[in-house]
């Protein structure tokens, strides 16, 4: 490509972080990533696939943006804390239909999850191009932008970190407790990896199912909330770039474990500012980027492989060794 | 290049402190220009052509530029428009609507940069809008239409029904149903700009409900190779695309940002850049058609060169009346042109467009 591999390197890796506005851009671009990740892991650990984070996503924006739009110039405390509740509500409302499916006519939690993201992504489009379409805007398909008692505070003077990256941060403590100290972790880590040990031993696999699934919908729409009361502002056509989904790769590049996946969801935003840096400074096209972040998953997943099989010969610790399975 | 001085009292301001400083005129190497594109720079569409701009630029005034491509219309654009500011870029072009607003809210952290948006309707001290007048073109390939279409249905392919679109398909009835009045417009609305598999699915279907004329809103190429593989007629898309369909093209509208990039950026080289809005069309040649397909006879082609004739020098404007709504009202009045400020709120369909506008 002409371009010194060092000089590639140092733009993808260390230049969005030589300054305190390109580490806030990290927290701001990992936040959704790390929220949705630690939630979709503890539905994997427990075989439960939600494919379908993307369109809980979208309705916690749906809903807790509504609220916004409801109290629109309402100045109250109390209007923030009640889009936090609408959007998770609305991502668990999205998640109890492909959990209901299959606890009820054992129907693939894959395809029905996947499939609602189209419906909640049409949905959102209906709404920003009919009724809450923004009355000043020339019919462009935009909400009014929130008001400030609307739009979470940003911790971080000058960038656009917001509290929602301390919930993230604290959603990794919160799962963390959750696997390693509760009974439910427990009873998820035993059904996903031996599901007639688990129902010998008395556990409720649709127990399970209902708890994962609403656990990742509340946690998806969490995200979904704080994109469109965060950085964005308003309701758009389309509020995510996929984080639903990139979410799933963050949760197994996080190996299935809470700190893990903040460490994916942040090296992955990494390789998102790095694309763009490189991009401006180097003249690197996108799809290099693409390559680039390709590659980079390939052999972090082909080490964890190598590592896996490596804890299996020596017989310990069998969470890791769950990686491989999965 | 005619501008509209839409804050004229700012643009004096503007211009009177340019003229102060003026006299230090600024060096090509202080002026670094990006751009920040919501497609791929190959879409062969729009991006490519604002991205054949940013070449333009380059060549003939010598100025660094970056750019940043398929940047989306979200959280993501208003960080790369500050990065592309931090890292020394004074000029700042933004290249699609959904940009407006992280525009602006990075304007206003850097006022010393300048920065342009394509398509808006928010402007700032340091921010400026341009537009380009799509419709005359639409007009001239209605025409077209009109007399190229034998069963005088029409597919248009349509990416959201917002003023600028709804404008597009207005412009190319009106001018169709004035070359064949009995022709109808079908609309298949695919909610993106660039989207091959949605667009050529859409051209498939619109060709089976009887279209034998697709033209499109979108960007990509795909609805034409479906033209050209099902031999119906149809017209690019912001770039000539005729080589992706030699016999389907009957012509095509081309964005020529040129012209207009290449006199920004000189103007803040000179040190007289001024927050405008502009909104140019075939007179000034940012609107400009691709050269007509071999099938094109020849008069059609002098039926569709009179009216780009009358659309430039004055005489006609694609929205004269009489204009008559879907219901078959009327609302523009014989002799009566629409203004300015009733196309850019444009949120209905004009008669002979079949369907509702989703809203």
């Amino acid at each position: 490509m002409g371009v010194s591999p060092s000089g590639a390197l140092y733009a993808f890796f260390i230049q969005p972080l030589t300054s305190l506005y390109g580490w806030a851009e990290l927290g701001v671009k990992a936040t959704p990533l790390v929220l949705i990740g630690i939630a979709l892991s503890i539905g994997f650990r427990a075989g439960v696939w939600n494919i379908g984070a993307e369109g809980q996503l979208t309705l916690g924006a749906i809903c807790g943006g509504g609220v916004a739009l409801l109290f629109y110039e309402v100045d109250s405390v109390f209007v923030l804390p009640l889009m936090i509740i609408a959007g998770m509500l609305g991502g668990m409302f999205w998640a109890a239909i492909p959990a209901f499916l299959r606890v009820r006519f054992n129907a693939n939690e894959i395809l029905t999850s996947l499939m609602l993201t189209y419906v909640a992504t049409l949905l959102l489009s209906l709404l920003v191009h009919g009724p809450w379409r923004d009355p000043d805007g020339f019919n462009f398909p935009e909400s009014r932008i929130f008001s400030d008692s609307a739009t979470l505070p940003t911790i971080l003077q000058g960038t656009r970190l917001h509290l929602g990256a301390l919930f993230a941060l604290g959603g990794v403590l919160l799962t963390w407790v959750l696997m390693a100290r509760t009974i439910i972790g427990f009873q998820v880590g035993v059904i996903g990896q031996a599901p007639a040990a688990g129902k010998y031993a008395g556990f409720s696999i649709n127990q399970i199912i209902w708890f994962t699934l609403l656990l990742g919908g509340a946690f998806a729409g969490l995200s979904g909330l704080i994109e469109v009361a965060g950085p964005i502002g308003q309701l758009l056509p389309s509020i995510s770039p996929g984080y639903g989904f990139t979410a799933i790769i963050v949760a197994f590049v996080g190996r299935l474990h809470p700190v893990g996946v903040l460490f994916a969801g942040l090296l992955l935003a990494l390789s998102y500012l790095g694309g763009e840096t490189a991009q401006i400074t180097m003249n690197l096209p996108l799809a290099v980027t693409g390559v680039f972040q390709g590659l980079l998953l390939f052999f972090l997943l082909a080490c964890d492989v190598l590592i896996g099989y490596r804890l299996q010969i020596k017989q310990t610790k069998t969470t890791a060794t769950q990686g491989v399975s999965s | 290049m005619k501008r509209k001085s839409v804050l004229k009292q700012v643009t004096g301001a503007v211009i009177s402190a340019s003229l102060i400083f003026g006299a230090q005129a600024i060096k090509a190497e202080d002026v670094n220009v990006g751009f920040v594109y919501v497609g791929p720079i190959g879409d062969h569409g729009w991006t490519y052509r604002h991205d054949e701009g940013r070449k333009a630029v380059e060549e003939a005034l010598g100025v660094k530029t970056s750019f940043v491509e398929s940047v989306a219309e979200g959280a993501d654009a208003e960080r790369v428009i500050r990065t592309l500011a931090t890292n020394g870029n004074n000029l700042i072009f933004t290249t699609s609507f959904g940009y407006m607003n992280p525009t602006l809210k990075v304007a206003k952290q850097f006022p010393n940069v300048k920065f342009e948006h394509a398509t808006g309707y928010k402007r700032a001290d340091n921010v400026s809008t341009y537009s380009a007048r799509f419709y005359e073109g639409r007009a001239i390939l209605g025409t077209i239409a009109g007399h190229m279409s034998k069963n005088g249905v029409v597919g248009y392919i349509a990416s959201f029904p917002i003023p600028e679109v709804v404008r597009g398909i207005n412009a190319f009835t009106i001018a169709m149903r004035k070359v064949n009045p009995e022709a109808i417009i079908k609309v298949v609305w695919v909610n993106s700009w660039y989207d091959p598999g949605k667009e050529g699915d859409a051209a498939k279907a619109l060709i089976d409900q009887g279209a034998d004329i697709i033209t499109q809103h979108t960007d990509s190429p795909a609805p034409l190779q479906v033209a050209e593989q099902r031999g119906v007629y149809a017209f690019g898309q912001a770039s000539d695309m005729s080589a992706f369909a030699p016999k389907a093209q009957l012509t095509a509208i081309i964005d020529d940002w040129n012209p207009y990039y290449i006199a920004r950026v000189k103007a803040a080289m000179e040190g007289n850049w001024a927050s405008t809005d502009t909104w140019d069309g075939l007179k000034e040649g940012m609107v400009a058609m691709a050269p007509y397909g071999d099938v094109v006879p020849a008069d059609v082609r002098a039926a569709a060169d009179s009216v780009k004739a009358s659309i430039i020098d004055g005489s006609f404007h694609p929205f004269q009346g009489p204009v008559n709504n879907q219901a078959g009202e009327n609302v523009v009045k014989t002799g009566d042109v629409l203004d300015d400020g009733a196309l850019l709120g444009m949120d209905w369909y004009v008669e002979g467009v079949q369907g509702q506008l989703p809203n």
